[in-house]
């Protein structure tokens, strides 16, 4: 129990640190770390599957696909582009206001107080799997299509032009 | 293993609802402050994975594997949404030699 | 064979088809195959289906058949089927639609083969014997309507056929509009029916009819307004004036459309309709009127013009007035006979017209024309035959017909009579100028014209041949009692009438009124016959250029044909051309136009002033959105 709000902090406190630093390459890092924490949460609940898919796809592809890209632009502190300090400030106040929000939705909405039981059994990698491919075969197989969609519009977008320039 | 779940019994749902909640409000911050386009996305993903773990955690409160399932299809949209904006954002660097979101306003109108 | 009746509108629909889409691949040899073929099949149908009525009918049945084939649509209690009615008439009509129709398309093979445009032409010729059928066969007013409608578009299409010339356009506009004007009346009496009776079908209507008082005011309104839709397609006063202006299509057209078939439809839907008419005393009274000025008005016009189609096109007005004098007295059997033998001898005029135009080189004017009879003997012959039996010249066709219309016409009036008698005569002397200026005297055209002149081709002077046949014992299809005839075709017809023949008293004439009559109106049309021959050819008279002033009063009056265009021009296309003027100008452009405009202006305006809102700081629209989130979680929570 006490496990979950100490990740949880360190979840929060990192995810602040993502927004707020301001080289680019230390917010990638820290949005690792972060995920690590999720992946810990998901650990937590008992989600193996998912707790290994975070790990690989979004700490080990996604974000070392934001690396490179940084890396790729040259990207660091001295070229980051900063707010002013008044929109900074509005920011703020906006993303507080819908946080309240939020808070007060759950507060009004009276949601389930109960306990969260994890269920030892279906987080499994087996019984996960078994229904993937039964109940969501076809929906499983159309994401395979749309990856191969956004690779292909990935590469047809990031390729350079090899035609020459007629105006430069 | 029984250690692990033991632990996760005492969490009521409410908490869950509220730590989402809070990471999900830190994306938009970041969104809203920040004027370095990798940095937005960035934030987007932050906000798309405080609601896959909200998602698990309904899943494993009502044991219901559905949950799950979808929260794998988001990861599969979301590492389709990276590989597009970010080549997206290449192509804007390519042209403006900037990845400040203030230049795309010369695409208006 | 009776089942199969559907393909009988079926075969020239598919030959259009056939036609109308490989135009440009058939070969002339073939679309003539496919174009006259179709109508042949649809003819030999006829007559078989004519041979099932007629042996019925000797059976002592009244010989009528309902073929249902689908319904076509239902609107609440109104339930209206693609049904085909075959009886005595609709039998006649086949016969003399697909018979004439079929004459005229082999003749036409020849007549337009130079023509670029053939295949067109046939493919239009066979839409419009579908057309015609539909509207004959149909069983109920709308299938008629279809038909009504579609006839009237094949009109335009080949009036208007060559359409580069600007002129025939606007004759083929001019029509169509005329038509409208007619067609808006069918319309309106298919409302009228549809609400009063319930049903389309004629035996729906006719029979709840017959259980109506005579004037009832309903009946009097839809049978006004079939008879506007008639004036409209049957080329009445006032809507005449557009069946001179069709002779701008080629000659065979004006031979079935404009003078054999589509403008008799006005005749046949009446003659259907027959039992309401007789309900309504008064609406037969207007038709006998306007039937007897039409008569008298087109002879008086046809008296003086030099185009040899313009006089035909009047002579055809004047002989669909005679019938709707016949109409209009009680005479539905005298009136359909007359359509039946106007088909033989007035198909037979235009196309030996059309032959002749032929070999003058498409000179239509008679005054360039004469001494035509040695180089063309074939042609002058049946047109001879032609010209007497239009004159009601006995035995020929035209005498019995007319005189029965006549002898009619004397029993309800003899004022009618005399109108009548006049407008025969006058038919009798325009007819035979119309031949002695053509066929007799000496040849007034060209040298290049005269060293053209040849006799026309079989398959022009075959039909011509048989229909003079026709022409020539047409008659004796319907001989009066007084001639100890059988009046075979008013037995054949007597179910289609049966209704009104309850209803008005026989008519009675003792037969020395009838000898007397008939001698009166054949002694005059040879009086007529002889006077025109004095003047033409005796005395080798030749109507004066157009550019001479013309002289006398009623000789220009008539040459100008009463004014009735420039009467028409002044009196409807000025005003309405005036009152479009003003509203294009005020109710338009500054009404409507204003608040078209200006409803767009205020949007142009305020999206100018919105547009700044869109800055294209990304930035801002983020922080709207969330804003925009906040906001209606808000209102969510608050309106929980």
């Amino acid at each position: 129990m006490t496990l979950f709000y100490f990740v949880a902090f360190l979840s929060i406190f990192f995810a602040l640190m993502t927004i707020f630093t301001k080289n680019p390459v230390h917010s990638v890092l820290y949005l690792v770390i972060t995920f690590f924490t999720f992946t810990v949460h998901y650990i937590l609940l008992n989600a193996q599957f998912l707790a290994v898919v975070n790990f690989i796809v979004y700490m080990g592809a996604i974000m070392v696909l934001f690396l490179f890209v940084l890396m790729l632009l040259n990207l660091n502190k001295e070229t980051e582009p900063m707010r002013s300090h008044v929109v900074k400030f509005m920011g703020a106040i906006a993303g507080m206001c819908l946080l309240i929000t939020f808070l007060g939705a759950f507060r009004v909405l009276e949601t389930d107080t109960g306990l969260v039981v994890a269920d030892p059994e279906i987080g499994l990698v087996k019984n996960l799997g078994k229904v993937l491919f039964k109940d969501f075969l076809l929906p499983f197989e159309i994401s395979s299509i749309l990856l191969l969609t956004a690779m292909v519009g990935a590469v047809l977008l990031a390729k350079k032009e090899t035609r020459v320039k007629q105006n430069g | 293993m029984d250690n692990i779940i033991q632990q996760i019994h005492g969490v009521p749902l409410n908490h869950y609802l509220i730590f989402c909640s809070v990471i999900f409000s830190i994306g938009v911050l970041g969104v809203l402050i920040r004027r370095n386009v990798i940095i937005i996305m960035m934030s987007i993903e932050l906000m798309l994975n405080s609601v896959n773990l909200l998602l698990a955690a309904f899943s494993a409160h009502s044991g219901d594997p559905s949950g799950q399932v979808f929260v794998f299809f988001i990861m599969a949209l979301a590492a389709a949404e990276v590989a597009v904006g970010l080549a997206i954002i290449i192509m804007v660097y390519r042209n403006t030699k900037s990845v400040d979101i203030e230049t795309l306003s010369r695409l208006r109108w | 064979m009776k089942e199969l009746i559907w393909l009988l509108p079926a075969i020239p629909l598919l030959g259009f088809l056939t036609i109308g889409l490989l135009r440009n691949f058939l070969p002339k040899s073939v679309v003539s195959l496919i174009g006259c073929g179709s109508i042949l099949i649809s003819f030999v149908m006829s007559c078989l289906l004519f041979k099932e009525v007629y042996d019925a009918r000797s059976a002592g049945a009244d010989g009528s058949f309902h073929f249902e084939l689908f319904q076509w649509f239902s609107v609440g209690e109104l339930r209206v089927n693609l049904s085909f009615l075959l009886d005595p008439l609709s039998a006649m009509m086949l016969l003399i639609i697909t018979g004439v129709g079929f004459l005229i398309h082999v003749y036409s093979v020849s007549y337009m083969s130079k023509d670029p445009g053939f295949a067109k032409y046939f493919s239009y010729l066979n839409l419009f014997i579908f057309f015609m059928l539909l509207l004959v066969l149909g069983s109920n007013y709308l299938v008629m309507f279809i038909g009504w409608e579609g006839v009237g578009l094949c009109s335009y299409l080949l009036i208007g056929f060559w359409f580069r010339n600007s002129s025939y356009a606007r004759a083929a506009k001019k029509a169509f509009v005329m038509n409208r004007i007619g067609d808006l009346g069918f319309l309106i009496a298919m409302f009228f029916i549809v609400v009063h009776f319930g049903t389309l079908e004629y035996t729906g209507v006719f029979s709840q009819a017959l259980g109506l008082s005579s004037g009832d005011g309903v009946i009097v309104g839809i049978t006004l307004l079939l008879f506007l839709a008639a004036t409209g397609k049957s080329a009445q006063i006032p809507l005449f004036t557009w069946l001179p202006d069709a002779m701008a299509g080629p000659t065979p057209v004006s031979a079935l459309i404009h003078a054999a078939t589509m403008v008799t439809a006005g005749i046949y839907m009446i003659a259907r309709s027959n039992i309401l008419f007789t309900l309504a005393p008064v609406t037969m009274q207007l038709i006998a009127i306007i039937g007897v000025a039409t008569a008298l008005i087109a002879a008086f016009i046809a008296l003086t013009q030099n185009d040899i189609k313009k006089v035909l096109a009047y002579s055809t007005v004047s002989q669909l007035g005679y019938m709707f004098l016949g109409l209009g007295v009680g005479a539905f059997t005298g009136a359909f006979f007359h359509v039946l033998t106007h088909a033989f001898f007035k198909a037979l005029l235009f196309l030996g017209a059309g032959s002749v135009i032929h070999a003058m080189a498409d000179q239509q004017d008679m005054r360039e024309m004469g001494g035509l009879k040695k180089h063309m003997p074939i042609t002058h012959s049946t047109m001879l035959i032609a010209t007497i039996a239009i004159s009601g010249i006995p035995p020929l066709a035209g005498f019995f017909s007319k005189d029965e219309i006549l002898a009619h016409a004397f029993a309800q009036s003899p004022v009618l009579w005399i109108l009548g008698f006049l407008g025969a005569l006058g038919t009798a002397f325009y007819m035979f100028r119309l031949l002695y200026l053509t066929f007799y005297g000496d040849f007034r055209g060209t040298a290049a014209q005269k060293s053209q002149l040849h006799e026309s081709p079989l398959t022009m002077t075959i039909p011509l041949m048989i229909l003079a046949v026709l022409s020539i014992f047409g008659g004796a299809l319907n001989i009066p009692e007084a001639l100890s005839g059988r009046m075979w075709l008013g037995e054949f017809l007597a179910p289609v009438f049966a209704g009104t023949n309850q209803r008005i008293e026989p008519f009675h004439l003792s037969h020395q009124t009838e000898y007397l009559l008939m001698g009166l109106s054949a002694v005059g049309a040879v009086a007529m016959a002889i006077w025109a021959y004095t003047k033409y050819v005796r005395r080798g008279d030749v109507p004066k250029a157009d550019t001479d002033n013309v002289s006398g009063g009623l000789y220009r009056l008539s040459y100008e044909k009463l004014y009735i265009d420039q009467l028409y021009d002044a009196l409807v296309s000025k005003p309405l051309q005036a009152a479009s003027k003003f509203f294009h100008n005020v109710v338009d452009k500054l009404g409507i136009d204003g608040v078209v405009n200006s409803i767009g202006e205020l949007f142009y305006s305020s999206g100018k002033g919105i547009r700044l809102l869109q800055s294209g700081h990304v930035g801002f629209y983020l922080f709207m959105m969330v804003i925009g989130v906040v906001a209606f979680m808000l209102y969510g929570l608050l309106t929980l």
